[in-house]
Parts: C-alpha cells; sequence; structure tokens
C-alpha cells in the first residue's frame, strides 16, 4: 500500500470521525446528488421517473421540487435516446447524471455506452471528453425473475474508456457518487436494490470525495482474504462475523468499490498476508470480476498462495422466479462459508 | 358486430374473472405469498377479453409484463396463472417466470416479457416465422403506451411493413407508461397515427367498449392473417391500480380522475348490454359466484402446487445433448456450480 492511501484512509476516517450522521445508502447518494447540483449548475438529473414520481427507487426523491424541470428531467422510455443525449450533452461540457431504473434496462442503450461514451475520449485525443454518469442498480433477492436480477456491470468494467464503481456502504455511495460527477470521464455508479435501505455513517462535509480507483479493507483479518464487490461485499462481512464466531476463522474482506480502475495492489496486499483468497460477486462467476480477481491474484501471488483461489457467484442460469429457487442460485452465506471452510481445507 | 348473447356473456364471465383474479392477486401480494413484482390489469377487462377474442385458435399471442388478463383470456386455466404467481411447479411457466413472465405455448402464448418493447421484434419474427412456414396465421403483440417510444417500436413497425409480416400491434393506452402520462412522454399523443410513418393502418377504438374492440380487432388481425398486412390497434382505456402492487398509483394522477374513470367501468357497460338482452340479475349473481369460486379453487390449488426442486434449476437453458458439450468445463468451476448447473446434467 502507497503512503498516499495510507493518508486518504485517514482522512476518510477523520471525515466520519468529524460531523457525520447515520443514513441510508439511498439517503446518502440523494445527499450527494443535492450537493453536487448545488455546487455546479451544470450538474443535471435525467431519467425515467425521476421527477414526479420522486424516482422508481426514490432515490431523487424531493429534488425536483427543490432544483425544478431543467435541472431534473423526467424521460420518456427510451433509454438509447436519453443515454445518447447524456453524451452528447457532456461533450459539452454538461454534466448529466442519468439514472436508469435498473442494470437490465442499461442493455438497450449500451451501444451509446460502449460504443460511444467510451470511445469519446481517445477518439478526440483528449480535445472534447464525457464527463457522464450513469447510475443504475443492479442485484437480485426479490424474485425479480429472468430479466431483472442480472449484475453485468463486469461487461462495462471490461470495456477501456469506462469508469466503473460500485458502493457498498452508505459513505462510499456519497463519495463514489461525488467523485463521479466531478470526473472528467464517463462513470457508471453500479448502485444495489438490496442495500438501498442499508444504513452506517455518512460524512456530511460537503467535499467528502472517495478516490476512484481505491479498494477498502472493510475487515482485517490474518486467516483469508474475502474479496467483493457492490452487495458481495454485505454479505461477505456477514459472513466474516459468523467465521469468527462459529470456526475461530478471521477473514479479511477487501471491497472493491472500484471495478475500473481496479485496485490489484490492495488486494494483493491482503492476499501475501493471508495467503488464501475467496472472490465473491452477484452475477454470473465465469469470465466475470471473480474471473479477473483470480487471475491477477495467481500471478501477483503465486509464491504466496496456500490454496487455489475460490470463486462463488450467481449459480449460471437465467434466474427463476419461484423462491426457493432463486435462494439455491444466489451467492448466499451458506455457499460462500462453505467455499472459504474448503479454501481453508476445514471441510471438503 | 354481430355476436350471440350467450358468447356476450361468456365474456362477460371472462372479463369478470380478470376483476376478482387481479383482487385476489393484489391481496395475495400483500400476505407476501406472491413476489417479485405484480402489475395489474384492473379497468383494462374489455380491451384485453375483445382484443384476445379476434384471435383464432391458432393464432399466436405476444404481451409485455401486465400480463395475467391476457393469460386467463387466452383460455390458460385460472389455477395454472396463480400457481405461477405463487411460484409453484404447477405455473403456466412451471414457477419459473411469475407474474410478468406468464407463457402457454398450448394456446398460442408465446409469452409476458419485462423488458419495454423488448417483445416487439419477437413479436415480429414470430410473424416471420408463419410467413416462412407458409402457415395463415397471424400475431397479436401487445404493448403499453410507453413502449412506442423505444427504437425497438420503430424497428419493428418498419420490418413489419417492408417483409408485409401478419402481426397487428395493440397498443394498450392506458394513459400513463408508469407514472408519465403519454402527454408528458409522446410528442404525437394520438399513439396510432405513428403507424402512418410506415404505411400502416391502424385504429384507435375505446378500449372499454368491449364490442368496438371486438370490431376493430377482428378487422385488423383479419387483415394481417388473410393479407398479410400489418397494423397497429390503439385501445384507450385506463388502469385502476398504480403501475404495481408497490406503487398507491396517487402520486401523478388524483383520485379524482380515477373515481372519473370508474364511473364507465367496462365491466358495468357489458352489464348493461347483457341486461337488455333479458339477463336477469339472478343470473349475473350466478356468473359472480361462479367466478368467485373459480379464483378460490386456483388460489387452493397453488397452495398445494409443490415448489419446483432446486435440481431443476438449469432446466430447458440449453437445449438436450448440451451437456457433452459443456462436460470438460468442470475443471476449476467457481464453487458450487458443478452442484448448482451441472448436476441435473444441465437439465436434461
Amino acid at each position: 500500500m502507497s503512503r498516499t492511501d495510507t493518508v486518504v484512509r485517514e482522512e476518510t476516517a477523520d471525515a466520519l470521525a468529524s460531523a457525520s450522521e447515520v443514513m441510508t445508502y439511498r439517503d446518502a447518494l440523494r445527499l450527494a446528488l443535492r450537493e453536487e447540483l448545488q455546487r455546479d449548475e451544470h450538474v443535471f438529473i435525467m431519467g425515467e421517473e425521476v421527477g414526479v414520481f420522486d424516482g422508481a427507487y426514490k432515490v431523487t426523491a424531493g429534488l425536483l421540487e427543490e432544483f425544478g424541470p431543467e435541472r431534473v428531467r423526467d424521460t420518456p422510455i427510451s433509454e438509447e435516446g436519453f443515454v445518447g443525449a447524456g453524451v452528447g450533452a457532456a461533450m459539452l461540457g454538461e454534466r448529466p447524471v442519468v439514472e436508469i431504473m435498473t442494470i437490465n434496462f442499461l442493455l438497450v442503450a449500451m451501444d451509446q455506452v460502449v460504443n460511444h461514451a467510451a470511445k469519446i475520449g481517445a477518439m478526440f485525443g483528449g480535445e472534447v471528453r464525457c464527463p457522464l454518469v450513469i447510475r443504475t442498480p443492479n442485484g437480485a433477492g426479490n424474485q425479480l425473475t429472468a430479466q431483472h436480477s442480472q449484475s453485468f456491470e463486469v461487461w462495462f468494467a471490461g470495456t477501456p474508456g469506462l469508469k466503473v464503481l460500485a458502493p457498498a456502504s452508505p459513505a462510499d455511495a456519497k463519495g463514489l457518487l461525488k467523485s463521479a460527477i466531478r470526473d472528467d470521464d464517463p462513470v457508471l455508479l453500479v448502485e444495489n436494490l438490496a442495500i438501498y435501505k442499508e444504513r452506517g455513517a455518512v460524512p456530511l462535509d460537503p467535499e467528502f470525495l472517495t478516490p476512484i480507483g481505491l479498494a477498502n479493507v472493510a475487515r482485517t483479518g490474518s486467516d483469508i482474504t474475502l474479496v467483493a464487490h457492490s452487495y458481495a461485499t454485505v454479505r461477505a462481512l456477514h459472513v466474516a462475523e459468523a467465521l469468527a464466531r462459529d470456526h475461530g476463522v478471521d477473514a479479511e474482506v477487501v471491497d472493491l468499490r472500484s471495478l475500473r480502475p481496479l485496485d490489484v495492489d490492495t488486494v494483493v496486499a491482503s492476499v501475501a498476508k493471508t495467503n488464501r483468497a475467496v472472490c465473491i460477486e452477484e452475477g454470473w462467476p465465469t469470465y466475470g470480476v471473480t474471473a479477473e480477481l483470480a487471475a491477477r491474484i495467481q500471478k501477483a501471488c503465486f509464491d504466496e498462495l496456500d490454496a487455489p483461489v475460490e470463486r462463488v457467484g450467481m449459480a449460471e442460469v437465467p434466474l427463476p422466479y419461484a423462491k426457493e429457487l432463486e435462494t439455491a442460485a444466489l451467492p448466499g452465506a451458506d455457499r460462500i462459508e462453505a467455499a472459504v471452510l474448503a479454501t481453508l481445507g476445514l471441510r471438503a | 358486430m354481430a355476436i350471440s348473447n350467450a358468447k356476450l356473456r361468456e365474456l362477460y364471465e371472462q372479463m369478470l374473472l380478470i376483476r376478482v383474479f387481479e383482487t385476489a392477486a393484489e391481496r395475495e401480494y400483500k400476505a407476501a405469498r406472491i413476489g417479485g413484482y405484480c402489475h395489474l390489469s384492473s379497468g383494462q377487462e374489455a380491451a384485453t377479453v375483445g382484443a384476445t377474442y379476434a384471435l383464432d385458435a391458432e393464432d399466436l399471442l405476444v404481451t409485455g409484463y401486465r400480463c395475467h388478463g391476457f393469460a386467463l383470456a387466452r383460455g390458460v386455466p385460472p389455477e395454472a396463472v396463480m400457481a405461477e404467481l405463487f411460484g409453484r411447479s404447477g405455473g403456466c411457466a412451471h414457477g419459473r417466470g411469475g407474474s410478468m413472465h406468464l407463457l402457454d405455448v398450448a394456446v398460442g402464448y408465446y409469452g409476458g416479457w419485462g423488458i419495454v418493447a423488448g417483445q416487439l421484434p419477437i413479436a415480429t419474427g414470430l410473424a416471420l416465422g408463419l410467413v416462412r412456414q407458409k402457415r395463415q396465421q397471424c400475431v397479436l403483440c401487445e404493448l403499453g403506451d410507453g413502449a412506442v417510444n423505444m427504437g425497438a417500436w420503430h424497428e419493428s413497425l418498419n420490418l413489419a411493413a417492408v417483409w408485409r409480416l401478419p402481426v397487428v400491434f395493440l397498443v394498450m393506452n392506458n394513459e400513463y407508461g408508469m407514472g408519465t402520462s403519454v402527454e408528458r412522454a409522446s410528442a404525437v399523443t394520438d399513439l396510432h397515427r405513428r403507424a402512418a410513418a410506415f404505411g400502416l393502418p391502424a385504429e384507435r377504438v375505446d378500449g372499454d367498449d368491449l364490442l368496438a374492440v371486438i370490431e376493430a380487432a377482428s378487422t385488423l388481425l383479419s387483415g394481417a392473417r388473410n393479407d398479410r398486412q400489418a397494423a397497429v390497434l390503439e385501445l384507450v382505456t385506463y388502469r385502476y391500480r398504480g403501475h404495481s402492487v408497490a406503487d398507491p398509483g396517487l402520486a401523478y394522477r388524483t383520485s379524482e380522475e380515477i373515481a372519473e374513470h370508474v364511473k364507465h367501468d367496462p365491466l358495468n357497460r357489458v352489464r348493461a348490454l347483457l341486461s337488455e338482452t333479458g339477463v336477469g340479475d339472478d343470473e349475473l349473481d350466478a356468473i359472480a359466484l361462479e367466478v368467485d369460486q373459480s379464483v378460490a379453487t386456483a388460489i387452493a390449488a397453488s397452495l398445494a402446487s409443490p415448489p419446483p426442486p432446486v435440481s431443476e434449476l438449469a432446466r430447458g437453458m440449453y437445449a438436450p445433448g448440451s451437456a457433452a458439450q459443456f462436460a470438460r468445463m468442470l475443471a476449476g468451476a467457481p464453487f458450487g456450480e458443478r452442484e448448482l448447473v451441472f448436476a441435473g446434467g444441465l437439465g436434461e
């Protein structure tokens, strides 16, 4: 870990220790939006139901009333159109924050994101930038079935030209969204349906920013490293507590926070210390975030590893509706714990 | 349109079944026996039943996600629809689809689909398949007023026109796409006029007038079936409940507005027609009793139906014979993949 990272972490701890308030992830996102709308007149919001309806998941509740319809713009259902409009406005220096109701609906706009937004900086040789933010939740667990339960942020994280962030805590939800809005490149901020209601301390300082490209050691431990992002981090933290209580296993949890750029340094430092790693994601692991992590870890930690890097993700099926099938398919605590114990040689 | 008294009585019963079914579905959703999203169609019964009645037995039906009524009108047994909402193996989609993804290939119902306008190109392709197979049938594709601003709408209408495909696009105009009124979403609010851009015939009728719906739908569907003439049918109706059960439906419209529509309830209009033909209150009461019993039976049957077994997680995902193709992919598989996906031979 570089000294800079240490300094940043201390600053974050200081910010949390000074003026903070316990709030939900959802409220933290709204606080970030409000602060940035107040700070910079170029910031504006658009998306389906973000205004009159207060947001499909209520992240933008009250913002239309506060900032008016020019700053909080309801769109028709036409994702390709309004994501592309965000790209164009950003090319002139506007700072659009586009909400996509769920990541599943981002696919119809994928061409604008991958084939347009991601290309602008390079194609214009840096002469034109695209400071666009797309916010959207991923996730499963509410029986939303095959077309509404997906987590394919990795598709975007595999695209040069994009930045992809995935906060797992209310503080990072605020800090990363603000960093995304102030960043000069297109950023996809992946939220999560299950975390919206999670509560945590959030710094009230309007200059509190979580750095892009810096992972967070969310729990320190010595026996094994769990690497995750978004809701999988919440799962990993719960499993880590259970492992300590029930098995005397002291797990370290690395919350990636940022998928592209990826903080490989923090992951490698942790695995070099614990010698074992289980990587967890909500999405399908094949060609997934955990696949990328496993490749990087085995190369950087080849001599330190005491066991193969293990991966846990969603069962590789289109998610069925029935609760029993959905529960079996998701990377639940039982599967994560079993993977950890197997990696430690404590269970076959 | 000439229609026998017996047929009118039958269609009334279907409409009432949908109303009672939706009321029961809302209650069961609030009792947490139904999960996921649950989009009700109360108020849209005449449009649903009239358009579906105009289909021949061999014709195909495709809809969006507000699909309980269409499944019932097309003849999917109420117990198979309710069991699907309950996520049971007796469901019409084997418990894999839930509220948004009802289907029953046996009656030509090729699915409720969850991505706005995603079903339009599919319906267009079904029509292409019918033409290639020289089958003199047609496709009815339902969509909401919110779907007409998606690229897939324009692309599908154009393909259907240039290739002369037997498909009728039914725009269920219930005045709101989620919480956004047609006026706020569409530059041209008379939605059927958009068909003119593709040289397609189109009609806009009162979707709460059962006989008018049947007449318009019959004309356009027979044009599609007999002359491969694609068309657009706009049915102007109203949804009484919110976008889904989770939406009270009052943030973007007033209770007075809803009450005004309830005054012209489509069920009452058909009841008046039946009274004119001499059907007495005692017979109407008998129909109501029959419908109530049918829904109660459906709920009881659903509760008795077992959940789908976890071993069927991957059922149907790949064609028979695929297991051998995947057999060499197991080494180093992510934790749980073998047990969850491959154990059932990929569901074979």
